[in-house]
């Protein structure tokens, strides 16, 4: 077991708490680094979606995961920030200043969409964003000038100021630029006064606002935040599929977003990352098992649904910290070997109706 | 007389959208959580008539009380088996919990061979009938799902001002706690709920099935049912219906007024309009908590 001798109050924020977080995360950053000489080109691009939907991801874990207001039409923003890129890129902007506008409307959007969750909580605003995300669905399928329509829009490479991303290693590697940097705010961000009072929020909205702050700023910058980040994981995404059209961005794409934060792990960083593993490599698993089960079952075109839904229920019943929470208890278990306790993770039930008073 | 007749049709479709809605309140207001499986449900119920009826081949009359009957056994079971276990968690996990309920079903009906990846017709007995007064020509489908809406509306009614066990439930649904120490089991209770729910769901199936198309997809008719249940304010039963019936209107006249495109995202802009007006919904309590 590790103890950390406290000599400053700083230690507390420090990003790499002890050695062993330095280390271990200049070992992950040195396997990303050389993936593409050791995953091979199916690999990488699977790396490269889990980049992807783990920045977006992020986004949806500020929001739903440390501000406690949950989100049922994502994909929108993902899809604002995606046909952007695919517009700028397709008339020569340079990538970085793409991105940010890209990130920069999907953000406006957002604060749009946050007005309402300053009056509406719990389940009306899942209702409310959800009514957004069909709108901007079919606002997407309709404004056939600019987004193509239903008929879609392929999209350029990554380019920019006279370099082109050609091939999948170089997108990669912008890929994998933007998502560190991307954590990295996320985390600095978490650990700032604003995402102190992002958690308070969460927690309990009477007493954050009796600490002073100010619930309408924070709700809506959150989703400002949230949404710029499922904006600019959008314009990745443009780029690596290549192709948009409006049926990507529908409610069971929402839906599969609230699903890789919640299975996860909600508030957690890590949670986002493990999620997007879990989404990304779920299909794969089920490929490779698809051929050893009896016709019957390993064909049927249900089979994904069945097993999405199946490990939802099981993680919502028997784990609801999520992947990061597993883990978390996993190494609470070797670090105080003979000593854990059942009960340390226990959460208190609540049955008061809190969420109707308000 | 053709804006009377798209008026019908309108009121018929937000029937069913307040049939759907009325699961959706009857489950919040006793364990106040949302269910995303609602649309799933009726889906099943709907399935569920097709084999009994197509492939089984039992008479119309036995197959509608026995779908029926088998689907709110299996709300019971379902509630049973995975919503009280988190009872006392936070509503999102509910939430959650039920979109992985819808996610199942869906794909287990997709999994069975040769009926669950097809759209099929319900062979019901007034299929293709139409009444004609006075100028207008009414589908008997669509007023059949209306008197039905209306009598289930009665009979919910009765249940929930007269009978022991609806009133038992209202108290439930107000505080658990309280209800509990008078000797009320909220338990079996909220078991019942969920049946009632699923049944509401199965009607709904078989009302809705002549009218489209029974497939595994039909579900996702359930997130349209969702602004209905807000527009009437979430803890409301006569206000399910009569969102509903609002989203329902709305959007038939909007399909037949507007340019193409508006009649699928009428119900989300209402939703909308409402939740930024008066977030409580035209019928809904207002609650303040005292400090």
């Amino acid at each position: 077991m590790r103890f950390i001798l406290k000599t400053s109050y700083d230690q507390d924020i420090r990003l790499a708490q002890h050695g062993g977080h330095v280390f271990w995360y200049a070992v992950l950053l040195l396997a990303l680094l050389t993936a593409p000489w050791w995953m091979g080109e199916y690999g990488l691009a699977q790396l490269t979606f889990i980049l992807i939907y783990g920045t977006v991801g992020l986004g949806l874990m500020l929001l739903s995961g440390y501000t406690g207001l949950f989100s049922l039409g994502h994909a929108a923003f993902l899809g604002v920030g995606a046909y952007t890129q695919g517009l700028l890129a397709s008339q020569g902007w340079p990538f970085p200043a793409s991105l940010a506008l890209a990130a920069g409307l999907s953000a406006a959007v957002g604060v749009v969409v946050g007005l309402p969750a300053l009056r509406v909580k719990g389940v009306y605003l899942g209702i409310a964003t959800m009514a957004f995300g069909f709108i901007a669905e079919e606002v997407f399928a309709r404004w056939e000038s600019v987004t193509g329509g239903n008929a879609g829009l392929s999209v350029a490479q990554v380019q920019m100021f006279g370099w082109t991303a050609d091939g999948s290693t170089p997108f990669y590697f912008v890929c994998l630029v933007v998502t560190v940097l991307c954590t990295l705010v996320v985390v600095n961000l978490l650990r700032s006064p604003t995402g102190r009072a992002f958690v308070a929020i969460r927690d309990s909205e009477i007493s954050a606002q009796s600490m002073g702050i100010h619930l309408a700023r924070y709700k809506t910058l959150s989703f400002a935040t949230s949404a710029a980040l499922a904006g600019i994981g959008g314009a990745l995404y443009a780029h690596q599929i290549r192709f948009l059209s409006p049926e990507q961005f529908n409610i069971i794409q929402s839906i599969d977003l609230l699903l890789m934060v919640v299975i996860g792990g909600l508030g957690s960083v890590h949670g986002a990352f493990l999620g997007a593993i879990f989404l990304i490599g779920l299909p794969q698993a089920i490929a490779a098992v698809k051929d050893w089960l009896p016709d019957a079952i390993g064909q049927a075109p249900g089979l994904k649904a069945v097993v999405y839904g199946a490990v939802l229920i099981a993680f919502v019943l028997f784990e609801p910290l999520g992947l990061y929470g597993r883990w978390l208890k996993v190494r609470t278990w070797f670090q105080m070997f003979p000593f854990y306790r059942k009960g340390m993770f226990k959460r208190q039930k609540a049955f008061t109706r809190s969420d109707r008073l308000r | 007389m053709q804006a009377l007749q798209v008026l019908i049709s309108g009121v018929a479709q937000g029937c069913i959208y307040g049939l759907i809605a009325l699961g959706f309140v009857l489950i919040y207001k006793a364990t106040e959580a949302v269910s995303f499986a609602q649309g799933e449900l009726m889906m099943l119920g709907a399935f569920l008539g097709l084999v009994l009826l197509n492939t089984l081949g039992w008479p119309f009359w036995v197959v509608v009380p026995s779908a029926i009957a088998a689907m709110a056994l299996f709300g019971m079971m379902a509630e049973r088996a995975v919503i009280r276990p988190v009872l006392g968690q936070p509503t999102f996990s509910i939430v959650m919990l039920t979109i992985g309920i819808g996610y199942v079903a869906r794909g287990a009906v997709t999994m069975i061979p040769a009926i669950g990846t097809e759209t099929h017709t319900l062979p019901v007995p007034y299929k293709d009938a139409v009444w004609r007064l006075a100028g207008l020509v009414l589908a008997v489908e669509q007023l059949v799902v209306i008197a039905i809406t209306a009598l289930l509306c009665l009979a919910l009614y009765l249940l929930f001002s007269r009978a022991k066990v609806g009133i038992a439930m209202q108290a439930a649904s107000q505080n658990q706690l309280a209800a509990y120490y008078m000797g009320i089991p909220v338990k079996s209770l909220n078991a019942l709920v969920w049946g009632l729910a699923a049944a509401v769901a199965a009607i709904a199936g078989l009302l809705l099935a002549p009218i489209t198309f029974v497939h595994a997809n039909m579900g996702f008719i359930g997130l349209k049912a969702f602004p209905a249940a807000v527009v009437g304010g979430f803890g409301s039963l006569p206000g399910a219906i009569v969102g509903g019936l609002l989203i329902g209107v709305v959007e038939s006249l909007a399909g037949f007024y507007l340019p193409e495109g508006f009649k699928d995202v009428a119900a989300y802009v209402v939703v909308l309009i409402v939740l930024v007006v008066m977030p409580n919904g035209l019928f809904g309590e207002k609650l303040r908590k005292k400090v």
